[in-house]
């Protein structure tokens, strides 16, 4: 009655086996490394790059001890801090020849030292939190009415411009709150131009407003979807500056991401100078259309020394120099969309851009006068710029819908798409939360969280061997499996190990072993009336069942609400709760239930357990 | 080793109206110092900005005052913080400041006061910050309320849900009263304990309430008393070793948890001792007041109807 068929051994066997598995990666700690990340927006990651760096190495006679390349960055394994410095040089100086204009950042960085088998099948260490590593982190909050107020302002010159365009006569157009408001004096015209613009956008919702008989209003909102798009671009697109931005910092593992509708989190361990931080998160990139300079023979006299006057010499983007004119056509501020496309005609790839008003009909005026030349499209960072494109104007430009193309694959396209994108904010930001831990205080923080939980560990593990001896021993082996079970999970999925997760993790194993108390407290009451071991060890576990799920399940609700609505220590403190009642569950129905059946279960005549002593009343 | 060697059940519930009046008393004070004190709510509910810095010797707190007053601080609060060379440095919001740039200010002015200050931690909040993570714990609270009511209620049965949920909140109620009593700073982590001593409490009671309807059902003749009373000794073995245990564990973080840990571990072992208080000797009566009977939990056998021809 007391064993499990083999297929659970096994399961349960193959669940411990992968839990040791991912726990792994924790127990081996950081070495140092060098990470290479791109400096310029423009500038992509891509696989030579790898080979390079190694080359590098090669050449300086560094030895590596891996090398680890993701979207953003690729990072070296190397095995002491001497090297780490000495790699970084020879890297630095490989990568970018010209230090005065580096194309990449060159940082150092801690990475895990897991053998790299480990790494492969994504076993890897559990992140830890900023309060456990040190660093800096922002909450920062999008304003949002601020980019629907830009948008309505720009609709609003927009139809004026439509207005125009066909000949619909009105008598003003404002913004009024969150409306646009359209003033005309007669009917006629209002229907004229209520077709008009429902003709041209489906964003915009109209209603009438009648103040007086010469008075009519034609009222434009806009709609619910129209909004919710201007604030996910507007979240979007400043998340992408953000990371354009941080970038530079040369941050080993930064973390920016959504929170709620209109907030962003921006953490960025390791980094202490709060001042520089809080510097390159508002800086600002810029976009600027100016016109190329074809004049016969002026490049090559440029490139030989003289630089005509009025204008600059820029590379073009995959290296061709280009003479560009100083006048500034367009600024990014004009553009209000970029989008990666398809040429309508001939189905290659393209860049679609959405201009404002004002600036759609500067570019129609400057597009109609330079017919047939070039228009270079700058991006200016750091007060260095880079032609991103320079295309043949091929006709006038109206509407405010530009098309760029050419020479482009469908991946050039979307990257010149979020270049384009990336050099403004959509919508201003502010802080509205700072932390910042410094790094010796984090590393405090994991000793104390460590130390308590060993502790604590100790002393449970003392108190059960000696109060339920064989029994105890076992509870405490699932007690060891449960902390190994929640640790893989942690690491599994990634989790972030806070301070308030190290604690949950030391009250989840003290409550974990609830459960192994009701069981052998069942068993001890079972064979003190009388029950023969097998069928005391049987009912005991299959009594204490019931109590430990109706238990652990009230546990979890609890623990499920602080996950919903807690936010920042709470969550953290709430993912490591819930797990860890999972795994407790497991832990000690399963596992300390398969421990129990291979001592005891193969036995037939079991004369005593070893659980204590039963004192029945009547001795 | 067998702890409890007990004949006979304990008679608890001959004593129940003492302990509820006791417990009453208990509630009401909490009640009344949350009320009078309140709580000393942690700068990530007030918004404002908090410093932590360390120092190499001890430093002298009045110079660091009158400079932070100086400088635009009248209302900053320093004290030391755990050690006598830690410092805190609480500092309100202010609408006419920009807040972003209150911690560099901050720290220029002790720079300039001297002794060398390593910056240990920086927590800047805002107001609006505050107080939606108010809001939130609130929700987290009822949301837990509400879960485990059903819950019980479906499990069990609506007697034992409600006074489940009394018997647990007034746990709450007094850990709040002991943070207001001694005012000792109520923070996120403090929140989260408060509301993880809910979910044990409950569980706690669960254990009890599940023997309850064990004994109903098996024994006959009893009355409801002796029913509670058996169901309480035959469980109070296990009630007291794993709260043994928690403890154990909850001690070991009062001891090496340090600062950021010290208030958390301190709700915790208040939760815990009223945890088994509370489920024993109130959670019990109340279910008793509220007229369980064994009746609740044996189903009436439905007799046949017979076709009547």
């Amino acid at each position: 009655m007391n064993r499990y068929p083999l297929w659970k051994n096994i399961l349960i066997g193959l669940v411990l086996f992968f839990g040791l598995i991912y726990t792994l990666p924790n127990f081996y700690g950081e070495v140092p490394a060098v990470q290479v990340s791109s400096g310029k927006a423009t500038l992509k990651l891509d696989a030579s790059l790898n080979g390079t760096i190694e080359q590098a190495l090669k050449d300086a006679g560094i030895e590596h001890t891996g090398l680890f390349s993701d979207a953003n960055s690729i990072r070296v394994r190397v095995a002491s801090t001497d090297v780490q410095l000495r790699a970084k040089d020879a890297i630095e100086k490989r990568l970018n020849p010209d230090p005065r204009d580096p194309s990449y950042v060159v940082a150092l960085n801690l990475l895990s030292a897991s053998p790299n088998w480990l790494t492969s099948i994504n076993a890897l260490p559990m992140y830890l939190g900023l309060d456990l590593r040190g660093g800096v982190h922002f909450l920062l909050q999008v304003d949002m009415p601020g980019a629907i107020t830009k948008r309505l302002d720009a609709t609003a010159a927009d139809l004026r411009t439509l207005m125009r365009d066909k000949n619909v006569r009105h008598a003003g157009i404002t913004r009024e709150g969150n409306n646009v408001l359209l003033r005309f004096r007669d009917a006629e015209q209002r229907e004229a131009a209520r077709k008009a613009i429902s003709a041209s956008t489906a964003d915009l919702q109209l209603t009438d407003r009648d103040d007086a008989s010469d008075d009519l209003k034609l009222v434009a909102t806009l709609g619910q979807n129209a909004q919710k798009n201007i604030r996910d671009f507007a979240i979007k697109q400043n998340i992408t500056t953000l990371h354009n931005r941080i970038n530079e910092l040369g941050v080993a593992e930064p973390v920016i991401q959504q929170q709620g509708l209109d907030r962003i989190v921006v953490q960025l361990p390791g980094v202490q100078d709060v001042a520089k931080a809080k510097d390159i998160l508002g800086r600002t990139a810029t976009l600027e259309v100016r016109l190329v300079d074809e004049t016969p023979g002026a490049l090559e006299g440029a490139l030989a020394g003289s630089v005509p006057l009025g204008t600059e010499l820029y590379n073009e983007r995959g290296g061709s120099p280009i003479l560009v004119r100083n006048q500034v056509v367009l600024t990014g501020d004009r553009l209000t969309d970029a989008q990666p496309g398809f040429d309508g005609q001939t189905n290659e790839p393209a860049v679609h851009l959405t201009l404002d008003a004002a600036g759609s009909r500067i570019f129609r005026d400057v597009t109609r006068e330079n017919v047939g030349k070039r228009m270079a499209i700058l991006l200016i960072e750091k007060g260095k710029g880079e032609v991103v494109t320079a295309p043949v104007i091929r006709t006038e430009i109206g509407g405010g819908r530009v098309q760029i193309s050419g020479r482009m694959t469908t991946q050039e396209a979307s990257d010149v798409a979020l270049l384009l994108r990336a050099g403004s904010l959509a919508a201003p930001m502010e802080i509205i939360e700072e932390r910042t831990v410094g790094p010796s205080l984090g590393a405090e923080n994991i000793a104390k969280g460590f130390h308590s939980t060993l502790w604590g560990f100790v002393a449970i593990a003392i108190f059960m061997s000696v109060y339920y001896m064989l029994f105890g021993l076992v509870s405490v082996i699932a007690l060891a499996a449960n902390l190994l079970l929640l640790v893989a999970l942690l690491s599994l999925l990634q989790a972030t190990l806070t301070l308030p997760g190290i604690a949950a993790m030391a009250l989840t194993l003290g409550m974990a072993i609830d459960a192994n108390v009701l069981i052998n407290e069942r068993i001890r009451e079972e064979l003190r009336n009388g029950v023969s071991p097998q069928a005391a060890i049987h009912a005991g576990y299959e009594r204490a069942f019931d109590t430990i799920l109706d238990s652990n399940i009230t546990t979890l609700i609890a623990g499920i609400a602080l996950l919903v609505f807690g936010s920042g220590p709470v969550r953290g403190f709430a993912v490591v709760h819930c797990l860890g009642i999972l795994t407790s569950m497991f832990s000690a129905i399963l596992i300390s239930r398969m421990l129990v059946n291979l001592l005891y279960g193969r036995r037939r005549k079991l004369e005593s357990v070893s659980i204590g002593q039963i004192w029945k009343p009547g001795n | 080793m067998e702890f409890f060697r007990i004949k006979k059940d304990l008679p608890f519930m001959r004593h129940a109206l003492t302990f509820n009046i006791i417990s009453l008393i208990t509630f009401v004070l909490a009640v009344f110092f949350l009320a009078t004190r309140g709580l000393h709510l942690s700068v990530e509910f007030t918004g404002g900005t908090l410093v932590e810095v360390a120092y190499a010797e001890a430093p002298q707190l009045e110079p660091i005052r009158s400079a932070l007053a100086t400088s635009g601080y009248p209302d900053a609060q320093v004290q030391n913080f755990g050690s006598s060379r830690d410092v805190l440095i609480r500092l309100p919001n202010r609408e006419d400041l920009d807040t972003t740039k209150v911690s560099e200010r901050t720290m220029a002015t002790l720079q300039a006061v001297g002794g060398a200050p390593e910056l240990r931690r920086v927590e800047f909040v805002g107001p609006q910050v505050g107080k939606e993570l108010a809001s939130d714990g609130a929700m987290a609270l009822l949301l837990v309320i509400f879960g485990i009511v059903v819950y019980l209620a479906m499990r069990f049965e609506w007697r034992f849900a409600v006074s489940a949920i009394i018997a647990n909140l007034h746990d709450v109620v007094i850990i709040l009263g002991f943070f207001a009593f001694f005012q000792w700073e109520f923070s996120l982590p403090v929140l989260a304990a408060v509301l993880a001593v809910l979910g044990y409490s409950v569980n706690e009671s669960v254990v009890v309430f599940d023997r309850v309807r064990e004994t109903f059902k098996k024994k006959r003749g009893l009355t409801t008393p002796e029913v509670l009373d058996h169901a309480i000794t035959s469980t109070i073995s296990r009630t007291v070793i794993t709260h043994g245990s928690t403890q154990m564990m909850v001690l070991a973080m009062l001891l090496f948890g340090g600062e950021t840990l010290h208030y958390f571990a301190m709700a915790l072992t208040i939760g815990i001792c009223f945890g088994i208080y509370s489920s024993v000797l109130v959670a019990s009566p109340l279910v008793m007041w509220l007229g369980v009977s064994r009746e609740q939990f044996i189903k009436p056998k439905k007799e046949k109807e017979e076709a009547v021809v």
